[in-house]
């Protein structure tokens, strides 16, 4: 005992040390049952390092100690390694000044889940100037389908005035060469279908600084004269976006769109009076959490 | 510090007398004669009895306020110093209102006094305390630290000394300690959620536009697209080097930052013994003492065949004993960049307090991976079930005639078609003579596992009976990892039977280096002959190389066997290590 009393504080000023190290009785609380003395001065191993060595017998203590009683108790709670992790971000959220008018354009997403499964919400739109808001929000879930690679399978509503349904199934990963690739195929009521590509690459102009060229093509399966869409190849956005990262989460951008019309598509919009390309400048802000 | 300042010739006289007559020494022992130097921060501890509280604390290592989780209200946790032989007590009490855990790193112990809640107890719950007790059946340089959740990473470690029995085969006047670790003002968990929505968060590093330039205009266009068509291929960046780095940490040494600057006393021409633990959950260090050499005699509380160097690379979990003799009435910088060399900690040598040396005006050049250092003999790789690079390219199962004298690398099925595996190694060696990533031409002598030689020989000197081989895998874009591809949750335990001597083989199939370790039994490792190196607690597995260590399972028991990177850890890189009879 006067050993474990001999147990000293040795610290240098000791102020940081506020703790009473004055008392060292035997604690009460025990949770685990002492070792028995047995077990620590059980027979050494024959040691031998010409390959006669051999370890302890073991006696009941020992098995006691090895394997303690953890009542179903596992290392759930202490350690995740899947744990519970979202992310929302608007991948881009800009002003858009275009030749026949301003508008607000997003492409936001957010994800929710585990390694092994997650649900996606995604959004993309635009709302231009005295016009109701075009987009869709779809609602996914999301598998890893390779390292690279997921597969996503869910639905879609269309926002705007007639609010169309639509089965979503799609992948999304990274290409060789590090292209980020999105690719969606949607099937709608009335046998419409249609399938958008996107791809992008970023180009590191400095750590913080990021030139990203973006293009993304729509196609669709039918002729679809209420929302003047053509069968075939519609319409393709090509853009560059230039971002600085203030922060890894917070990236306000400037850049630069141009949008074509194809086929039966650029037929409907020079019939209503539009233009069938469109250069529009941009200016906005990507951020997530 | 300055506050203990010990008698230099009351240590001499003591060593002396150890020498002279075992009992004399363990007599006189409780005396508080050696020379451990303390901080304002670092108390120590010293007995058989010990009382430690896990709680919080606020610091302030960043500029900012912050919560740290300590142990007895320092960071790092008090100098534990025990004796070879003692049986020791150790009441913790948690005061945190989640579970926690003390995990004695390195100790041999019976496995209910090992600390890894879910395998050797309950752990320690809200407001209650466990009793550790067990024989010290060892002596050395170790360390102890959390090991329940994330706790480690938010300031639950602390160092470990054990005197010894027997005199150590080499002498010193002055003994410190040097505990390295990395501090974020960020709740663990939120570091570790980033990592999973960003995981290159922290790499401000990447190659840009303008280093392409500067390649074609010095290395040429051919040679300045092939490189980048093959990291391209990969999908991967060679400058990959840390996950968390110096952007959201802050080194500290001994509790102190850069400018914190501890300082420990010497009086010239005395040879002083530098105990260095890296107690950071996710940063290897590169410690040199400009205008000293470094005479390594242990590491991992080993004793070793001095060497001498002049830099010492240190994985998380590593301990390295050095000795050094300053001649000069200077003050010497302990100089410790972190791997990546986004940034660095030191500490200060000096006769007189307020002495310093000059910092090295920059650190080393940032260095860049090769397709050499990932075990591809310069060639890229896919993924594991990806052909995207063409016939040269490994494949599992795939002949390869054309890399003939190469020996490929076999891979477990489970990493196939698994989108936690990102890469494989090809033709990993073990390259214990290897400097390692950043430090091949940096004109000093650097310390290298194959110039560690044991003091002691094995206590078993036995042939291994079979050969265990797991791979370190991972994906670094989803931070996910694991062994064989498989995480801790989803794993069988590694089951060895008592008394078997085994052979452990790791391959390292991600371009991450991987300190590993043991709980419960010593790694003793293997040389590229297989015959024995240095026995380690942790052993640290670059990318591209397959490295082996033989282990008796002579504890019974479950052990936790992982990679001591703690967010790989957590993220999956953990087996059970189950010793049965």
């Amino acid at each position: 005992m006067r050993a474990l009393l001999a147990a000293a504080l040795l610290c240098s000023a000791g102020t940081v040390l506020a703790q009473d190290h004055s008392h060292h009785a035997m604690p009460q609380a025990q949770q685990a049952a002492a070792p028995d003395e047995h077990a620590q001065h059980r027979q050494p191993a024959t040691t031998g390092t010409d390959g006669d060595y051999r370890p302890p017998a073991l006696t009941d203590a020992d098995r006691a100690a090895a394997f303690p009683d953890l009542s179903g108790h596992d290392m759930r709670g202490h350690m995740d390694d899947d744990p519970f992790v979202w992310m929302a971000m608007a991948d881009r959220l800009e002003w858009q000044a275009g030749d026949a008018g301003d508008a607000l354009a997003w492409d936001a997403k957010a994800w929710f889940g585990h390694d092994r499964g997650r649900l996606w919400l995604r959004s993309a739109g635009e709302r231009e100037q005295g016009h109701a808001a075009e987009g869709g929000i779809e609602a996914l879930w999301g598998k890893p389908l390779t390292p690279w690679w997921d597969v996503l399978a869910g639905v879609r509503h269309d926002l705007g005035h007639d609010g169309r349904d639509w089965l979503a199934l799609g992948v999304q990963g990274m290409a060789p060469y590090k292209f980020e690739v999105q690719a969606t195929a949607w099937l709608g009521e009335g046998g419409q279908a249609a399938l958008q590509a996107e791809v992008e690459y970023e180009l590191l102009l400095a750590n913080r600084l990021i030139l990203q060229p973006r293009i993304e093509a729509t196609a669709y399966a039918r002729n679809d004269p209420l929302h003047g869409i053509g069968s075939g190849l519609s319409d393709v956005e090509a853009g560059m976006r230039l971002r600085y990262e203030i922060r890894r989460e917070f990236a306000p951008y400037i850049g630069i769109e141009r949008r074509h019309r194809f086929g039966g598509s650029a037929v409907y919009a020079r019939a209503a009076g539009d233009a069938t390309t469109e250069t529009r400048w941009i200016a906005g802000i990507r951020m997530w959490l | 510090m300055t506050d203990t300042m010990p008698s230099i010739n009351r240590r001499k006289l003591l060593r002396g007398m150890a020498l002279g007559g075992a009992a004399t020494t363990l007599g006189l022992w409780r005396e508080p004669t050696w020379a451990l130097a303390t901080t304002r921060h670092m108390g120590v501890l010293a007995g058989t009895d010990f009382d430690l509280g896990i709680g919080r604390m606020p610091v302030n290592f960043s500029g900012r306020d912050a919560m740290a989780t300590t142990v007895n209200g320092s960071l790092p946790g008090p100098i534990l110093r025990w004796r070879e032989g003692d049986t020791v007590t150790l009441r913790v009490r948690n005061t945190l209102p989640q579970v926690s855990a003390i995990h004695w790193h390195g100790i041999l112990l019976p496995a209910n006094m090992d600390g890894v809640p879910g395998l050797s107890f309950h752990g320690i719950e809200p407001g209650g305390d466990y009793l550790y007790r067990f024989k010290v059946r060892q002596s050395g340089t170790y360390w102890y630290h959390g090991h329940s959740s994330l706790q480690e990473q938010a300031g639950v470690y602390g160092a470990l000394v054990i005197d010894p029995r027997e005199p150590e085969p080499f002498e010193y006047e002055r003994d410190y300690l040097v505990l390295l670790s990395d501090w974020t003002d960020m709740d663990p968990h939120r570091l570790f959620a980033r990592l999973k929505k960003r995981s290159d968060y922290d790499n401000l590093y990447k190659r840009t536009a303008g280093d392409f330039l500067r390649d074609v205009r010095e290395l040429g266009l051919t040679a300045a697209l092939a490189d980048r068509k093959a990291w391209g291929a990969m999908r991967m960046s060679p400058t990959d080097l840390a996950d968390v780095n110096g952007n959201t940490y802050t080194y500290l040494a001994n509790g102190r930052t850069a400018a914190g600057n501890w300082t420990g006393l010497f009086t010239p021409g005395e040879r002083i013994r530098l105990r260095f633990i890296n107690g950071a959950a996710m940063t290897f260090f590169d410690v040199r003492i400009p205008g000293l050499k470094l005479t390594v005699v242990a590491a991992d509380g080993q004793n070793v065949h001095p060497v001498v160097v002049d830099e010492f690379r240190i994985a998380p979990a590593e301990t390295f004993d050095v000795i050094v003799q300053p001649a000069d009435d200077a003050a010497y910088t302990v100089f410790a960049q972190a791997m990546d060399r986004s940034g660095y900690t030191r500490l200060t040598l000096a006769p007189r307090m307020g002495m310093q040396a000059p910092v090295p005006p920059a650190l080393d050049k940032r260095a860049l991976l090769t397709m050499q250092d990932l075990g591809h003999g310069g060639h890229a790789m896919a993924a594991p079930g990806e052909m995207s690079c063409g016939a040269a390219m490994g494949m599992p199962g795939m002949e390869h005639s054309a890399h003939a004298g190469m020996p490929m690398q076999a891979h477990p099925v489970s990493e196939s078609r698994n989108p936690d595996v990102d890469m494989q190694a090809m033709s990993p060696t073990p390259r214990l003579d290897d400097p390692g990533i950043g430090r091949r031409d940096n004109g000093r002598k650097v310390l290298r596992y194959a110039d560690l030689r044991s003091f002691a020989p094995p206590t078993d000197g036995r042939e291994p009976s079979r050969e265990i081989e797991l791979h370190l895998t991972g994906n670094m874009e989803r931070f996910a990892w694991g062994f064989d591809g498989i995480k801790f949750s989803q794993a069988e335990p590694v089951r060895l039977e008592y008394g078997e001597r085994v052979r452990l083989t790791l391959v390292n199939d991600t371009m991450m280096e991987h300190p590993v370790h043991l709980h419960g039994m010593w790694s003793d490792l293997e040389d590229a002959d297989g015959k024995f190196l240095v026995r380690k607690h942790t052993v640290s597995i670059p990318p591209g190389t397959k490295r082996s260590f033989r282990v008796t399972a002579d504890a019974p028991g479950r052990w936790a066997f992982h990679c001591h990177m703690l967010m790989h850890m957590e993220a999956g890189m953990m087996r059970e290590v189950r010793v049965e009879e």
